[in-house]
């Protein structure tokens, strides 16, 4: 199916992206923060899709949003809201965040303007129907060692929680 | 009717009724348009429904009455509660945050909505077909708990919190249940049979390819001449029982109602909403409801496919024992029958109605009813007609088995307490889960 109105569909979602992840930072109530963070992990899920990368899309929805998110929600609900409204929201750390971004910038602009040599010219897009098909194949054949270890990584970090969480096990 | 019209008709449903259509933009997107505004008004009628459906069930499993005021036997009662509920003074609370008061059941009304743009209501009757499908589907009914949580912290007040925080413990842990069943279905699709009937579908796929698809998963189930619930048996009855267990805690309902436990607190994460709003919360977990029925019957009752259904595809007809010319008439009749059976009831009611001037418009409301009834089942024996809903007739008649489940579920279990629910969620369901997906998957090594 030849993609429609393409552009419009990306400056919509990326500027939904930058618009709540700013509010992410600016907003004092977490709360407010945390939901703004959800409306950039959706835009985020609508830019893969367009990627021709549904599966990575459906997993960013699922694990993200569905997942992670409500945790975060969880936690904070649990926080008291107004002692932290009435803390300072940023750090006196300019200098560094000033650096930071300046380096950033510059290396997004040198690759705007000399990157055309890092990625091929066109990939072409794997049919709609085989997608999640060839993700799992190349997960479980040529990136097995890979996905071992980050599953390996997670159970420690599970274990871990429960270490700390529970005196008495 | 004009010759562009005429030629925009047969490209429209001779695209409808080929396989992969989906691929065509002009007459998908069409067809997508037709079937949101069938789904949307479907699902409002079916939310109707179930709301007189669940009052009147309920009250005869108390040995009551039940709504009899409102129309014969109560029929109307939903639309004067959706008259009050729309009349009603909708309040804010005074310190709530507003937005996201606002903003949280505008979140559940649209995810408990958008799930539905996958669901196969038949071969061809579906929004989309998408590769992602069911992760798709519970990507976003994953999003609905958001909903919750917000609901529950912009009312500021205790009940709703606390429902709130149940509410989204619960669904955390019942998720994962959830998921370990389906993965067991999912795999279920890649056994034998299934690949050959894709590469016909899609002219994709090898030996032993699944698929996340919802029509896929039908279509491997019909390639496997077997609903998924018979599938290595006891497993894949095993893996349905534990869906079915984990999707009545995920849309809070009874015996898993804790975070809305009239008892302890109120009316849990909805206490501060009224009014519209609060019908919106309503009308979502009727909706969500709905749409996890359609999993399940998706994944192990074979979707849309009648009892003992012989295998259709564009270049096999493979017929059993079951199947063949009387036998697939005698299930093409079934809906209209349903419906003539359905008509008749009211049509008895009718008969039986006292004869007196004061229920003279009753009479007359509930005759019209019977005839519109009848009605429908006689453009349900058209033989075009016929062909083309059967396959939702099916689907619908799968779905409302659960919803009637639903409804027996809050007439005859009493509530779990937390820790029992976290007990039953955390070490029964999951490890089993895990069992079963373990087991079908060593017993998929030789198919």
């Amino acid at each position: 199916m030849q993609p429609v109105a393409t552009s419009w569909f990306f400056y919509g979602l990326s500027a939904v992206a930058i618009v709540s992840a700013l509010m992410v930072i600016t907003r004092k109530n977490p709360v407010h923060s945390a939901i703004s963070l959800v409306f950039t992990l959706l835009s985020l899920a609508g830019l893969y899709l367009m990627l021709y990368a549904p599966f990575v899309a459906g997993v960013q929805i699922i694990l993200y949003v569905g997942g992670i998110m409500v945790l975060f929600l969880f936690v904070i609900m649990l926080v008291n809201i107004e002692h932290n409204l009435r803390e300072e929201q940023f750090n006196k750390q300019w200098l560094v965040a000033t650096i930071a971004t300046v380096v950033l910038g510059a290396l997004f602009g040198y690759v705007y303007y000399h990157g055309k040599g890092f990625f091929p010219a066109a990939v072409p897009p794997t049919p709609e129907q085989v997608n999640t098909q060839q993700i799992g194949m190349s997960l479980y054949t040529a990136y097995m060692f890979p996905f071992e270890i980050a599953s390996v990584l997670l159970l420690v970090a599970i274990i871990g929680a429960v270490v700390m969480a529970k005196k008495r096990i | 009717m004009p010759q562009w019209l005429q030629s925009v008709v047969d490209y429209v449903t001779k695209s409808n009724n080929t396989p992969g259509w989906y691929a065509d933009p002009v007459a998908s997107a069409i067809w997508a348009l037709i079937y949101i505004i069938l789904i949307f008004t479907g699902v409002s009628i079916a939310v109707i429904a179930m709301n007189w459906l669940e009052r009147k069930i309920l009250a005869h499993m108390q040995v009551r009455l039940g709504p009899m005021r409102v129309g014969p036997h109560g029929l109307l009662q939903p639309i004067a509660d959706a008259l009050k509920l729309l009349i009603k003074e909708d309040i804010m609370p005074d310190q709530a945050d507003k937005v996201v008061f606002w903003l949280a059941p505008v979140t559940i009304v649209i995810t408990a909505f958008t799930v539905y743009i996958v669901i196969p209501f038949g071969p061809t009757h579906a929004v989309t077909d998408m590769n992602i499908g069911l992760l798709f589907m519970l990507g976003v009914s994953s999003i609905g708990v958001l909903g919750i949580i917000m609901a529950g912290w912009a009312s500021n007040s205790h009940y709703p919190l606390m429902g709130s925080l149940r509410s989204s413990a619960q669904m955390v842990s019942y998720e994962i249940a959830m998921g370990m069943a389906v993965v067991s279905a999912v795999l279920m699709t890649s056994f034998k049979g299934g690949g050959n009937f894709f590469r016909q579908i899609y002219g994709t796929g090898g030996a032993s390819v699944g698929t996340l698809s919802m029509i896929g998963i039908v279509r491997a189930q019909e390639a496997q001449q077997t609903w998924f619930l018979f599938k290595f048996f006891p497993l894949g009855l095993i893996a349905f029982f534990i869906f079915a267990v984990a999707m009545v805690a995920e849309t809070n309902r009874a015996p898993f109602d804790l975070p809305e436990a009239e008892s302890e607190l109120v009316a849990g994460f909805h206490t501060e909403y009224s009014g519209f709003r609060w019908s919106l919360f309503f009308l979502a977990e009727y909706a969500a409801m709905i749409a996890v029925s359609s999993i399940a019957v998706t994944l192990w009752l074979g979707g849309w496919m009648r009892p003992f259904a012989s295998l259709h595809g564009p270049n096999v007809e493979i017929p059993n024992y079951w199947s063949g010319g009387a036998i697939d008439l005698a299930f093409a009749l079934v809906p209209a029958l349903t419906f003539f059976v359905l008509a008749l009831f009211a049509f008895i009611g009718t008969v039986r109605m006292p004869k007196h001037r004061a229920f003279r418009v009753q009479t007359i409301g509930l005759a019209g009813f019977a005839l519109a009834l009848g009605f429908i089942g006689l453009v349900l024996l058209e033989p075009h007609v016929r062909d083309r809903v059967q396959d939702i007739f099916w689907f619908s008649l799968k779905v409302a088995v659960f919803m009637y489940m639903y409804i027996w579920y809050r007439g005859t279990f009493p509530r779990y307490r937390f820790d029992q629910l976290m007990h039953l969620g955390w070490k029964f369901m999951i490890p089993t889960g895990i069992a079963v997906l373990i087991l079908t998957a060593a017993l998929g090594l030789g198919s």
